[in-house]
């Protein structure tokens, strides 16, 4: 699993781990929002507001 | 059996991160742009008022919208309906006005950019002005588009429009003062809707008009939920805000 496999792998005791794996998850999470989400989004054909032919 | 259970239990875990994944561009989508693009998008409008703000004599107009204690309204020697300053198109994405709706509130103000794309204009500035049409006061239609819904979502209410409610466009030289004259719902591809004369494509011009588009029904790209309207007056800067946007809308 790679859950476990991650887990076995970080330093430290069960706190640590933790808090190790919610730092990254926050980290993770900002480069999502700030980066790739809006790098993304204009390929995506959710939502459009203009009037174009085609 | 070993082997096999130890790759269905990675594709579990995978489907689960996909599944976080989604969830995660679904928040941002619908909650996140809002508070990104509200944060560059009041900045944007300070600037544009640090720079037009001097000429506005007393009217107090901020990012926080019309400070109704100190404003003056321009007097009627100062509203026109000759032919108005036009400004030429700006480069692409450069801010040149601000629109202001009563209907939504006399703290509504957002700001206009050149251009109808999504990474440069319409998720960051707020309001896109379709290239090649009409410039605000300008002969044939003024057309902009909006999002309905995140980014700022600046025409999310654009339902409540009513016939007569005025939309009223700020630029440095002057005020524009729309007043709307219906909707329409159409398909995507209805580009007639921002033709000079609204819906009769190749009519030469024979008016000043308003236009606006966004997306409809809310979250959704089937339509495009149109207004149209036309230029009742306009003033130079200087002379206070027009009384429509501190008169109580109905």
């Amino acid at each position: 699993m790679i859950s476990t496999w991650i887990w076995s792998r970080l330093p430290g005791n069960a706190w640590i781990k933790a808090l190790i794996v919610a730092i990254a998850f926050v980290a993770l999470v900002a480069v999502l929002f700030e980066v790739v989400f809006p790098w993304l989004e204009p390929y995506l054909p959710i939502q459009d507001q203009t009037v174009e032919g085609g | 059996m070993r082997v096999f259970d130890r790759i269905l239990g990675i594709v579990g875990e995978l489907l689960i991160a996909a599944g976080v994944l989604l969830g995660l561009f679904v928040v941002w989508q619908l909650f996140y742009t809002d508070v990104q693009a509200g944060r560059v998008q009041d900045a944007i409008i300070e600037d544009f008022e640090d720079q037009v703000g001097a000429v506005t004599a007393g009217g107090s107009v901020s990012e926080d919208g019309v400070d109704l204690e100190t404003v003056e309204t321009i007097p009627a020697e100062y509203q026109f309906t000759d032919d108005p300053p036009v400004l030429d198109e700006p480069a692409h994405a450069e801010v040149f006005g601000l629109m202001y709706v009563p209907r939504w509130g006399e703290d509504y103000v957002k700001p206009i950019a050149q251009g109808t794309d999504k990474p440069t204009v319409l998720n960051v500035i707020g309001i896109g002005h379709y290239e090649g049409t009409a410039m605000p006061g300008g002969w044939g239609n003024f057309s902009v588009a909006a999002h309905r819904t995140t980014y700022g979502k600046p025409f999310t209410d654009i339902q409540t429009i009513e016939d007569g409610d005025s939309v009223i466009i700020e630029t440095a030289d002057a005020w524009y003062v729309y007043e709307v004259t219906g909707h329409e719902i159409v398909l995507p591809t209805a580009v007639e809707v921002i033709a000079p004369v609204p819906d009769q494509p190749g009519m030469e011009a024979d008016g000043r008009y308003l236009t606006m588009t966004t997306c409809n029904p809310r979250y959704s790209a089937a339509q495009r939920w149109v207004v149209h309207g036309y230029l009742k007056y306009w003033a130079p800067t200087g002379h206070g805000i027009p009384s429509e946007m501190v008169e109580e809308v109905s």
